[in-house]
Protein backbone atom coordinates (compact mmCIF):
# COMPACT_ATOMS: atom_id res chain seq x y z
CA UNK A 1 0.00 0.00 0.00
CA UNK A 2 3.14 2.53 0.76
CA UNK A 3 4.66 1.81 -2.89
CA UNK A 4 1.58 2.50 -4.22
CA UNK A 5 0.82 5.86 -2.64
CA UNK A 6 3.12 8.09 -4.69
CA UNK A 7 2.39 6.92 -8.10
CA UNK A 8 -1.41 7.24 -7.38
CA UNK A 9 -0.61 10.75 -5.88
CA UNK A 10 0.98 11.59 -9.28
CA UNK A 11 -2.19 9.85 -10.68
CA UNK A 12 -4.71 11.82 -8.58
CA UNK A 13 -2.71 15.03 -10.39
CA UNK A 14 -2.88 14.20 -13.55
CA UNK A 15 -6.82 13.50 -12.91
CA UNK A 16 -7.01 17.12 -11.42
CA UNK A 17 -5.26 18.68 -13.92
CA UNK A 18 -7.11 17.35 -16.97
CA UNK A 19 -11.05 17.83 -15.47
CA UNK A 20 -10.59 22.00 -15.77
CA UNK A 21 -9.83 21.07 -19.19
CA UNK A 22 -13.02 18.04 -19.71
CA UNK A 23 -15.14 20.48 -18.26
CA UNK A 24 -14.16 23.53 -20.80
CA UNK A 25 -15.25 21.44 -23.10
CA UNK A 26 -18.09 20.21 -22.16
CA UNK A 27 -21.41 21.15 -23.63
CA UNK A 28 -22.74 24.28 -21.74
CA UNK A 29 -26.24 23.88 -20.10
CA UNK A 30 -28.89 25.13 -21.75
CA UNK A 31 -30.34 27.63 -19.50
CA UNK A 32 -27.34 28.32 -16.73
CA UNK A 33 -24.92 28.34 -18.77
CA UNK A 34 -21.40 29.11 -17.73
CA UNK A 35 -22.04 29.03 -13.75
CA UNK A 36 -23.53 25.17 -14.51
CA UNK A 37 -19.73 24.41 -14.37
CA UNK A 38 -19.67 24.87 -10.94
CA UNK A 39 -21.53 21.54 -10.70
CA UNK A 40 -18.75 19.75 -12.04
CA UNK A 41 -17.13 19.93 -8.17
CA UNK A 42 -19.96 21.03 -6.34
CA UNK A 43 -21.56 17.93 -6.64
CA UNK A 44 -18.70 15.24 -6.61
CA UNK A 45 -17.67 17.48 -3.25
CA UNK A 46 -20.66 16.79 -2.23
CA UNK A 47 -20.34 13.21 -2.57
CA UNK A 48 -17.13 13.24 -0.60
CA UNK A 49 -18.98 15.15 2.37
CA UNK A 50 -21.41 12.36 2.05
CA UNK A 51 -19.09 9.48 2.10
CA UNK A 52 -16.78 10.80 4.55
CA UNK A 53 -20.06 10.99 6.93
CA UNK A 54 -20.67 7.18 6.38
CA UNK A 55 -16.68 6.30 6.85
CA UNK A 56 -16.62 8.01 9.95
CA UNK A 57 -19.70 6.65 11.36
CA UNK A 58 -19.18 3.27 10.37
CA UNK A 59 -15.48 3.36 11.63
CA UNK A 60 -17.27 4.75 15.33
CA UNK A 61 -19.28 2.10 15.06
CA UNK A 62 -16.07 -0.61 14.96
CA UNK A 63 -14.17 1.93 18.00
CA UNK A 64 -17.37 1.44 19.97
CA UNK A 65 -18.39 -2.16 19.80
CA UNK A 66 -14.84 -3.64 18.88
CA UNK A 67 -13.05 -1.16 20.86
CA UNK A 68 -10.34 -0.88 17.79
CA UNK A 69 -7.89 2.04 18.10
CA UNK A 70 -7.03 1.79 14.67
CA UNK A 71 -11.27 2.37 13.30
CA UNK A 72 -10.80 5.52 16.12
CA UNK A 73 -7.99 6.92 13.98
CA UNK A 74 -10.28 6.16 10.86
CA UNK A 75 -12.74 7.52 12.25
CA UNK A 76 -10.88 10.83 12.80
CA UNK A 77 -9.14 11.73 9.62
CA UNK A 78 -12.87 10.66 8.20
CA UNK A 79 -14.27 13.52 10.33
CA UNK A 80 -11.86 16.14 9.19
CA UNK A 81 -11.95 15.69 5.40
CA UNK A 82 -16.13 15.85 5.90
CA UNK A 83 -15.40 19.02 7.02
CA UNK A 84 -12.94 20.03 4.56
CA UNK A 85 -15.02 18.75 1.80
CA UNK A 86 -18.18 20.11 3.59
CA UNK A 87 -16.75 23.70 3.58
CA UNK A 88 -16.21 23.10 -0.28
CA UNK A 89 -19.90 22.34 -0.53
CA UNK A 90 -20.99 25.32 1.42
CA UNK A 91 -18.90 27.89 -0.24
CA UNK A 92 -19.36 26.73 -4.01
CA UNK A 93 -22.81 26.24 -3.39
CA UNK A 94 -23.65 29.82 -2.63
CA UNK A 95 -21.33 30.85 -5.74
CA UNK A 96 -23.68 29.10 -7.67
CA UNK A 97 -26.70 29.81 -6.16
CA UNK A 98 -25.75 33.59 -6.15
CA UNK A 99 -25.32 33.94 -10.22
CA UNK A 100 -28.77 31.83 -10.86
CA UNK A 101 -30.91 32.48 -8.20
CA UNK A 102 -29.81 36.28 -7.16
CA UNK A 103 -29.34 35.02 -3.55
CA UNK A 104 -26.36 33.78 -1.61
CA UNK A 105 -29.01 31.41 0.55
CA UNK A 106 -32.58 29.88 -0.03
CA UNK A 107 -32.98 27.69 3.04
CA UNK A 108 -33.54 25.01 0.02
CA UNK A 109 -33.04 21.50 1.41
CA UNK A 110 -30.33 20.20 -0.28
CA UNK A 111 -27.75 23.06 0.66
CA UNK A 112 -29.56 23.03 4.01
CA UNK A 113 -29.26 19.45 5.00
CA UNK A 114 -25.28 19.69 3.59
CA UNK A 115 -24.92 22.35 6.20
CA UNK A 116 -26.32 20.00 9.14
CA UNK A 117 -23.69 17.24 8.01
CA UNK A 118 -21.35 19.85 8.17
CA UNK A 119 -22.14 20.79 11.60
CA UNK A 120 -22.53 17.78 12.71
CA UNK A 121 -19.04 16.62 12.10
CA UNK A 122 -17.90 20.02 13.34
CA UNK A 123 -19.60 19.40 16.60
CA UNK A 124 -17.55 16.15 16.33
CA UNK A 125 -14.19 17.53 16.46
CA UNK A 126 -15.26 20.11 18.85
CA UNK A 127 -16.51 16.93 21.49
CA UNK A 128 -12.90 14.63 20.85
CA UNK A 129 -10.96 18.23 21.39
CA UNK A 130 -13.14 19.45 24.56
CA UNK A 131 -14.40 16.70 25.64
CA UNK A 132 -11.85 15.42 28.57
CA UNK A 133 -10.77 11.94 28.61
CA UNK A 134 -12.36 9.40 27.23
CA UNK A 135 -13.61 12.33 24.36
CA UNK A 136 -13.04 9.56 21.80
CA UNK A 137 -16.33 7.46 22.58
CA UNK A 138 -18.41 10.83 23.02
CA UNK A 139 -17.33 11.33 19.44
CA UNK A 140 -18.47 8.05 18.30
CA UNK A 141 -21.39 8.48 19.31
CA UNK A 142 -21.72 12.01 17.70
CA UNK A 143 -20.82 10.54 14.41
CA UNK A 144 -22.37 7.21 14.63
CA UNK A 145 -26.07 9.16 14.86
CA UNK A 146 -24.89 11.69 12.41
CA UNK A 147 -24.39 8.88 10.07
CA UNK A 148 -27.84 7.86 11.10
CA UNK A 149 -29.36 11.05 10.41
CA UNK A 150 -28.43 11.30 6.64
CA UNK A 151 -30.86 9.76 5.20
CA UNK A 152 -33.26 11.62 6.75
CA UNK A 153 -31.73 15.22 5.79
CA UNK A 154 -31.57 13.80 2.28
CA UNK A 155 -35.56 12.23 2.03
CA UNK A 156 -36.05 16.30 2.78
CA UNK A 157 -35.08 17.28 -0.53
CA UNK A 158 -37.67 15.03 -2.38
CA UNK A 159 -40.27 16.00 -0.20
CA UNK A 160 -39.96 19.82 -0.06
CA UNK A 161 -40.65 22.63 -3.09
CA UNK A 162 -37.22 23.27 -3.53
CA UNK A 163 -34.90 25.20 -6.31
CA UNK A 164 -32.37 23.06 -5.67
CA UNK A 165 -31.63 19.80 -9.06
CA UNK A 166 -33.48 17.12 -7.46
CA UNK A 167 -31.20 13.71 -6.58
CA UNK A 168 -32.33 12.70 -10.85
CA UNK A 169 -30.16 15.20 -12.11
CA UNK A 170 -27.21 12.68 -11.76
CA UNK A 171 -28.85 10.32 -13.67
CA UNK A 172 -30.02 12.16 -16.33
CA UNK A 173 -27.32 13.98 -17.29
CA UNK A 174 -26.55 15.06 -21.37
CA UNK A 175 -23.81 12.51 -22.81
CA UNK A 176 -21.00 14.88 -23.57
CA UNK A 177 -21.85 16.03 -19.62
CA UNK A 178 -21.27 12.16 -18.54
CA UNK A 179 -17.55 12.49 -19.21
CA UNK A 180 -15.96 15.28 -17.56
CA UNK A 181 -18.74 14.76 -14.60
CA UNK A 182 -17.23 11.10 -13.58
CA UNK A 183 -14.02 12.22 -14.40
CA UNK A 184 -14.21 14.78 -11.77
CA UNK A 185 -15.95 12.05 -9.44
CA UNK A 186 -13.21 9.60 -9.97
CA UNK A 187 -10.56 12.69 -9.32
CA UNK A 188 -12.16 13.23 -6.10
CA UNK A 189 -12.66 9.61 -5.42
CA UNK A 190 -8.97 9.40 -5.53
CA UNK A 191 -8.06 12.47 -3.44
CA UNK A 192 -10.55 11.29 -0.78
CA UNK A 193 -8.91 8.27 -0.59
CA UNK A 194 -5.16 10.00 -0.96
CA UNK A 195 -6.00 12.43 1.87
CA UNK A 196 -7.46 9.48 4.36
CA UNK A 197 -4.58 8.01 4.50
CA UNK A 198 -2.49 10.34 4.76
CA UNK A 199 -4.20 12.02 7.51
CA UNK A 200 -4.61 8.32 9.08
CA UNK A 201 -0.56 8.34 9.28
CA UNK A 202 -0.80 11.40 10.99
CA UNK A 203 -2.88 9.67 14.09
CA UNK A 204 -0.78 6.67 13.78
CA UNK A 205 2.25 8.57 14.45
CA UNK A 206 0.54 10.62 17.24
CA UNK A 207 -0.92 6.66 18.75
CA UNK A 208 3.31 6.23 18.46
CA UNK A 209 4.21 8.90 20.14
CA UNK A 210 1.89 8.20 22.96
CA UNK A 211 3.01 4.94 23.57
CA UNK A 212 7.02 6.02 23.38
CA UNK A 213 5.68 8.43 26.55
CA UNK A 214 3.96 6.10 28.90
CA UNK A 215 6.92 3.61 27.31
CA UNK A 216 9.29 6.07 29.62
CA UNK A 217 6.87 7.08 32.27
CA UNK A 218 7.83 3.59 33.39
CA UNK B 1 -37.73 -9.35 28.97
CA UNK B 2 -40.05 -9.24 32.73
CA UNK B 3 -36.56 -8.13 33.94
CA UNK B 4 -36.03 -5.52 31.52
CA UNK B 5 -39.26 -4.08 32.01
CA UNK B 6 -39.38 -4.34 35.84
CA UNK B 7 -35.68 -2.69 35.55
CA UNK B 8 -36.65 0.54 33.45
CA UNK B 9 -39.79 0.97 35.55
CA UNK B 10 -37.73 1.22 39.17
CA UNK B 11 -35.70 3.91 37.26
CA UNK B 12 -38.31 5.84 36.14
CA UNK B 13 -40.45 5.36 39.69
CA UNK B 14 -37.31 6.40 41.20
CA UNK B 15 -36.70 9.66 38.99
CA UNK B 16 -40.36 10.68 39.30
CA UNK B 17 -40.62 10.07 43.27
CA UNK B 18 -37.21 12.64 43.74
CA UNK B 19 -39.17 14.82 41.21
CA UNK B 20 -42.33 14.89 42.72
CA UNK B 21 -40.74 16.01 46.26
CA UNK B 22 -38.59 18.68 44.81
CA UNK B 23 -40.19 19.55 42.13
CA UNK B 24 -36.87 21.56 41.44
CA UNK B 25 -36.59 20.33 37.42
CA UNK B 26 -40.46 20.40 37.01
CA UNK B 27 -41.08 24.08 38.32
CA UNK B 28 -37.70 25.62 36.92
CA UNK B 29 -38.10 24.22 33.06
CA UNK B 30 -41.79 25.13 33.35
CA UNK B 31 -40.63 28.62 33.88
CA UNK B 32 -37.78 28.95 31.70
CA UNK B 33 -40.00 27.39 28.95
CA UNK B 34 -42.73 30.30 29.86
CA UNK B 35 -40.03 33.24 29.47
CA UNK B 36 -38.32 31.46 26.79
CA UNK B 37 -41.97 31.67 25.20
CA UNK B 38 -42.07 35.82 25.99
CA UNK B 39 -38.65 36.29 24.35
CA UNK B 40 -40.02 35.04 21.43
CA UNK B 41 -42.85 37.07 21.52
CA UNK B 42 -41.25 40.35 21.99
CA UNK B 43 -38.44 39.28 19.08
CA UNK B 44 -41.38 38.12 16.57
CA UNK B 45 -44.50 40.05 17.22
CA UNK B 46 -44.85 43.09 15.00
CA UNK B 47 -47.42 45.81 15.82
CA UNK B 48 -49.40 43.55 18.03
CA UNK B 49 -49.77 40.43 15.70
CA UNK B 50 -47.11 37.60 15.68
CA UNK B 51 -45.42 36.52 12.31
CA UNK B 52 -46.90 33.44 10.49
CA UNK B 53 -46.03 29.96 11.67
CA UNK B 54 -44.48 31.97 14.75
CA UNK B 55 -46.61 29.57 17.06
CA UNK B 56 -45.56 26.54 15.63
CA UNK B 57 -41.37 27.10 15.50
CA UNK B 58 -42.32 29.14 19.05
CA UNK B 59 -43.63 26.27 20.73
CA UNK B 60 -40.80 23.80 19.33
CA UNK B 61 -38.35 25.25 20.26
CA UNK B 62 -39.33 26.32 23.65
CA UNK B 63 -40.17 22.44 23.80
CA UNK B 64 -35.96 21.82 22.66
CA UNK B 65 -34.55 24.62 24.87
CA UNK B 66 -36.49 23.71 27.91
CA UNK B 67 -35.73 19.91 27.15
CA UNK B 68 -32.37 20.27 27.02
CA UNK B 69 -32.21 22.04 30.20
CA UNK B 70 -33.83 19.13 31.81
CA UNK B 71 -31.88 16.56 30.43
CA UNK B 72 -29.11 18.63 31.87
CA UNK B 73 -30.46 19.01 35.41
CA UNK B 74 -31.43 15.46 35.63
CA UNK B 75 -28.32 14.59 34.64
CA UNK B 76 -26.72 16.63 36.95
CA UNK B 77 -28.42 15.63 39.82
CA UNK B 78 -27.01 11.98 39.24
CA UNK B 79 -23.89 12.94 39.18
CA UNK B 80 -24.17 15.19 42.14
CA UNK B 81 -24.83 11.95 44.24
CA UNK B 82 -22.85 9.42 41.92
CA UNK B 83 -26.08 7.45 41.46
CA UNK B 84 -25.27 7.13 38.16
CA UNK B 85 -22.26 4.93 39.05
CA UNK B 86 -24.31 2.77 41.29
CA UNK B 87 -27.02 2.05 38.99
CA UNK B 88 -24.12 0.95 36.52
CA UNK B 89 -22.80 -1.50 38.75
CA UNK B 90 -26.20 -2.92 39.76
CA UNK B 91 -26.60 -6.52 37.83
CA UNK B 92 -28.44 -4.79 35.66
CA UNK B 93 -29.26 -4.90 31.58
CA UNK B 94 -27.65 -1.35 31.01
CA UNK B 95 -30.47 -0.53 28.49
CA UNK B 96 -32.95 -0.86 30.65
CA UNK B 97 -31.90 1.69 32.85
CA UNK B 98 -31.58 4.06 29.61
CA UNK B 99 -35.37 3.44 29.27
CA UNK B 100 -36.12 4.18 33.05
CA UNK B 101 -34.55 7.41 32.76
CA UNK B 102 -36.04 8.00 28.88
CA UNK B 103 -39.72 7.30 30.27
CA UNK B 104 -38.69 9.75 33.32
CA UNK B 105 -37.87 12.75 30.72
CA UNK B 106 -40.79 11.98 28.83
CA UNK B 107 -42.99 12.31 31.45
CA UNK B 108 -41.32 15.23 33.00
CA UNK B 109 -41.56 17.30 28.92
CA UNK B 110 -45.23 16.54 28.65
CA UNK B 111 -46.16 18.37 31.76
CA UNK B 112 -44.23 20.70 30.43
CA UNK B 113 -45.94 20.74 27.35
CA UNK B 114 -49.27 20.30 28.90
CA UNK B 115 -48.36 24.02 30.05
CA UNK B 116 -46.93 24.99 27.34
CA UNK B 117 -49.19 24.22 24.65
CA UNK B 118 -52.13 26.36 25.84
CA UNK B 119 -50.00 29.21 27.07
CA UNK B 120 -48.47 29.72 23.54
CA UNK B 121 -51.96 28.93 22.01
CA UNK B 122 -53.22 32.07 24.22
CA UNK B 123 -50.47 34.45 23.46
CA UNK B 124 -50.34 33.49 19.83
CA UNK B 125 -54.36 32.89 18.82
CA UNK B 126 -53.28 30.17 17.39
CA UNK B 127 -56.00 26.77 17.28
CA UNK B 128 -54.31 24.08 18.88
CA UNK B 129 -57.54 22.53 19.98
CA UNK B 130 -58.34 22.33 15.74
CA UNK B 131 -57.34 18.71 15.32
CA UNK B 132 -56.19 17.28 19.02
CA UNK B 133 -55.30 13.72 18.13
CA UNK B 134 -53.53 14.92 15.51
CA UNK B 135 -51.46 17.11 17.39
CA UNK B 136 -50.87 15.29 20.37
CA UNK B 137 -49.66 12.60 17.84
CA UNK B 138 -46.82 15.57 16.71
CA UNK B 139 -46.28 16.23 20.27
CA UNK B 140 -45.53 12.45 21.46
CA UNK B 141 -43.59 11.39 18.68
CA UNK B 142 -41.37 14.55 18.05
CA UNK B 143 -40.88 14.89 22.05
CA UNK B 144 -40.04 11.36 21.99
CA UNK B 145 -36.73 11.38 19.19
CA UNK B 146 -35.60 14.48 21.03
CA UNK B 147 -35.59 12.67 24.38
CA UNK B 148 -34.00 9.44 22.80
CA UNK B 149 -31.30 11.47 21.91
CA UNK B 150 -31.09 13.51 24.91
CA UNK B 151 -31.16 10.87 27.14
CA UNK B 152 -28.33 9.15 26.23
CA UNK B 153 -26.28 12.54 24.82
CA UNK B 154 -26.70 13.64 28.32
CA UNK B 155 -25.91 10.47 30.39
CA UNK B 156 -22.55 9.32 27.84
CA UNK B 157 -21.40 13.51 28.79
CA UNK B 158 -22.03 12.84 32.82
CA UNK B 159 -18.44 12.41 33.49
CA UNK B 160 -16.89 14.49 30.33
CA UNK B 161 -15.52 18.04 30.79
CA UNK B 162 -17.08 21.29 29.54
CA UNK B 163 -20.96 18.95 29.61
CA UNK B 164 -22.87 21.96 29.76
CA UNK B 165 -22.16 23.73 26.62
CA UNK B 166 -21.30 19.99 24.92
CA UNK B 167 -25.19 18.66 25.34
CA UNK B 168 -26.67 21.52 23.24
CA UNK B 169 -23.99 21.44 20.80
CA UNK B 170 -24.12 17.43 20.46
CA UNK B 171 -28.06 17.89 20.38
CA UNK B 172 -29.33 20.10 18.61
CA UNK B 173 -27.61 19.40 15.31
CA UNK B 174 -29.05 15.62 15.19
CA UNK B 175 -32.14 16.17 16.53
CA UNK B 176 -32.85 18.95 13.68
CA UNK B 177 -34.73 17.12 11.60
CA UNK B 178 -37.28 16.75 14.70
CA UNK B 179 -37.98 20.07 15.26
CA UNK B 180 -38.34 20.27 11.56
CA UNK B 181 -40.91 17.65 11.21
CA UNK B 182 -42.49 18.92 14.29
CA UNK B 183 -42.87 22.18 13.57
CA UNK B 184 -43.72 22.05 9.83
CA UNK B 185 -46.66 19.58 10.92
CA UNK B 186 -47.89 21.56 14.02
CA UNK B 187 -48.09 24.71 10.88
CA UNK B 188 -49.80 22.43 9.20
CA UNK B 189 -52.17 21.96 11.66
CA UNK B 190 -52.70 25.69 12.64
CA UNK B 191 -53.84 26.95 9.13
CA UNK B 192 -57.13 28.13 8.62
CA UNK B 193 -57.75 24.82 7.19
CA UNK B 194 -56.01 22.49 8.85
CA UNK B 195 -53.83 20.02 6.66
CA UNK B 196 -54.00 16.58 7.54
CA UNK B 197 -52.28 14.54 5.05
CA UNK B 198 -49.68 16.83 5.41
CA UNK B 199 -49.35 16.30 9.32
CA UNK B 200 -50.05 12.66 8.83
CA UNK B 201 -46.70 12.89 6.41
CA UNK B 202 -44.64 14.41 9.03
CA UNK B 203 -46.13 11.88 11.71
CA UNK B 204 -44.88 9.60 9.80
CA UNK B 205 -41.22 10.86 9.91
CA UNK B 206 -41.28 11.24 13.12
CA UNK B 207 -42.48 7.54 13.94
CA UNK B 208 -38.99 6.46 11.57
CA UNK B 209 -37.01 8.52 13.24
CA UNK B 210 -37.82 7.30 16.85
CA UNK B 211 -37.63 3.91 15.65
CA UNK B 212 -33.80 4.48 14.49
CA UNK B 213 -33.10 6.49 16.93
CA UNK B 214 -34.23 4.82 19.92
CA UNK B 215 -32.86 1.84 17.96
CA UNK B 216 -29.29 2.98 17.89
CA UNK B 217 -29.36 3.88 21.45
CA UNK B 218 -30.21 0.66 23.01
CA UNK B 219 -27.65 -0.49 21.09
CA UNK B 220 -25.06 2.01 22.05
CA UNK B 221 -25.82 2.96 25.59
CA UNK B 222 -23.84 -0.28 27.00
CA UNK B 223 -20.78 0.47 25.17
CA UNK B 224 -20.47 4.56 26.06
CA UNK B 225 -21.36 4.14 29.04
CA UNK B 226 -18.57 1.42 30.07
CA UNK B 227 -14.88 2.13 30.51
CA UNK C 1 -27.14 -10.92 21.08
CA UNK C 2 -27.59 -11.53 17.44
CA UNK C 3 -31.06 -12.58 17.88
CA UNK C 4 -31.63 -9.22 19.12
CA UNK C 5 -29.44 -7.28 15.90
CA UNK C 6 -32.06 -9.77 14.06
CA UNK C 7 -35.23 -8.81 15.91
CA UNK C 8 -34.50 -4.97 15.81
CA UNK C 9 -33.02 -4.77 12.20
CA UNK C 10 -36.39 -6.62 11.09
CA UNK C 11 -38.73 -3.99 13.30
CA UNK C 12 -36.88 -1.55 11.43
CA UNK C 13 -37.34 -2.12 8.11
CA UNK C 14 -40.53 -3.34 8.68
CA UNK C 15 -41.82 -0.26 10.16
CA UNK C 16 -39.69 1.80 7.49
CA UNK C 17 -42.00 -0.23 5.14
CA UNK C 18 -45.09 -0.03 5.99
CA UNK C 19 -44.31 3.57 6.97
CA UNK C 20 -43.36 4.49 3.04
CA UNK C 21 -46.08 2.59 1.71
CA UNK C 22 -48.40 4.68 4.02
CA UNK C 23 -47.03 7.87 3.62
CA UNK C 24 -47.23 9.63 0.49
CA UNK C 25 -45.10 12.98 0.20
CA UNK C 26 -48.68 15.37 -0.05
CA UNK C 27 -49.91 16.69 -2.74
CA UNK C 28 -48.16 20.06 -3.91
CA UNK C 29 -44.61 19.16 -3.29
CA UNK C 30 -44.13 17.31 -6.35
CA UNK C 31 -40.08 16.97 -6.94
CA UNK C 32 -38.92 19.29 -9.44
CA UNK C 33 -37.23 17.79 -12.76
CA UNK C 34 -33.53 18.76 -14.29
CA UNK C 35 -31.59 21.21 -14.57
CA UNK C 36 -34.52 23.64 -15.35
CA UNK C 37 -35.11 26.92 -13.20
CA UNK C 38 -38.17 27.73 -11.61
CA UNK C 39 -40.00 30.42 -13.90
CA UNK C 40 -40.53 32.83 -10.71
CA UNK C 41 -36.98 32.82 -9.77
CA UNK C 42 -35.40 34.41 -12.98
CA UNK C 43 -31.79 35.85 -12.12
CA UNK C 44 -32.47 39.84 -11.83
CA UNK C 45 -29.81 41.49 -12.15
CA UNK C 46 -27.80 40.04 -14.78
CA UNK C 47 -24.55 38.84 -12.80
CA UNK C 48 -21.19 38.04 -15.07
CA UNK C 49 -20.87 34.42 -14.46
CA UNK C 50 -17.04 33.56 -15.24
CA UNK C 51 -16.00 35.75 -11.40
CA UNK C 52 -18.39 33.38 -9.64
CA UNK C 53 -17.38 30.02 -11.45
CA UNK C 54 -13.50 31.34 -11.01
CA UNK C 55 -14.33 31.53 -7.63
CA UNK C 56 -15.49 28.44 -6.76
CA UNK C 57 -12.65 26.85 -8.64
CA UNK C 58 -9.99 29.08 -6.23
CA UNK C 59 -11.46 28.25 -3.38
CA UNK C 60 -11.76 24.02 -4.11
CA UNK C 61 -7.96 24.27 -4.80
CA UNK C 62 -7.06 26.62 -1.82
CA UNK C 63 -9.26 24.50 0.44
CA UNK C 64 -7.58 21.40 -0.48
CA UNK C 65 -4.48 22.88 -0.90
CA UNK C 66 -4.34 24.38 3.07
CA UNK C 67 -5.34 20.98 4.24
CA UNK C 68 -2.47 19.22 2.80
CA UNK C 69 -0.23 21.64 4.13
CA UNK C 70 -2.35 21.48 7.47
CA UNK C 71 -1.43 17.84 7.74
CA UNK C 72 2.20 17.93 6.40
CA UNK C 73 3.26 20.51 9.17
CA UNK C 74 1.69 18.35 11.89
CA UNK C 75 3.25 15.59 10.00
CA UNK C 76 6.83 17.23 10.78
CA UNK C 77 6.04 17.89 14.03
CA UNK C 78 5.00 14.54 14.59
CA UNK C 79 8.07 12.58 13.20
CA UNK C 80 10.31 15.36 15.17
CA UNK C 81 8.20 14.63 18.34
CA UNK C 82 9.16 10.64 17.47
CA UNK C 83 12.55 10.87 16.46
CA UNK C 84 13.55 12.98 20.20
CA UNK C 85 11.59 10.10 22.16
CA UNK C 86 13.07 7.54 20.05
CA UNK C 87 16.45 8.95 20.96
CA UNK C 88 15.67 9.57 24.58
CA UNK C 89 14.42 5.86 25.16
CA UNK C 90 17.27 4.93 23.36
CA UNK C 91 20.10 6.79 25.25
CA UNK C 92 18.19 5.38 28.71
Amino acid sequence: MARAYTPLVVLAMVLFAVAPVAVAFAPPEQVMGLIQRIFYYHVPSAMMLFLSAFVCGIASAVFLFKRSARADRIAVSAGELAIVFGLIVMVTGPLWGRKFWGVWWQWDAKLTSAFLLWMIFVAYLLVRRYGGPGAEKLGAAMALFGMANVPFVYVAANYWRTLHPTTNVVMTLAPGMRGPFWLCVAAFLLLYGLLLTLRKRLEDQRAAVEQLYLAMDE
Amino acid sequence: MKQFARVAWIVMRKDLTVEVRSREILYTTVFFAASSVLVFAFALVREGRPMEDAAAGILWIAIAFAGTLALGRTFERERQTETLRALMLAPSDRPAIYVGKLLGILILLGVVELVLVPLVGLLFNAPFGARPLWLVLLLATGTLGFASVGTLFAAMLVRARSRDVLLPVLLYPITIPVIIAGVRGTAALLQATPDEPMARFWVALLVFFDVVFVTLALWTFEPLMTE
Amino acid sequence: MKRRVMATIGSMLLTAGSLLAASQPPPGTAAQGDFVPVSAVQSVEQLPAAPFLIAAYVVVWLALLIYVWSIWRRMKKIEHDLADLRKRVQSR
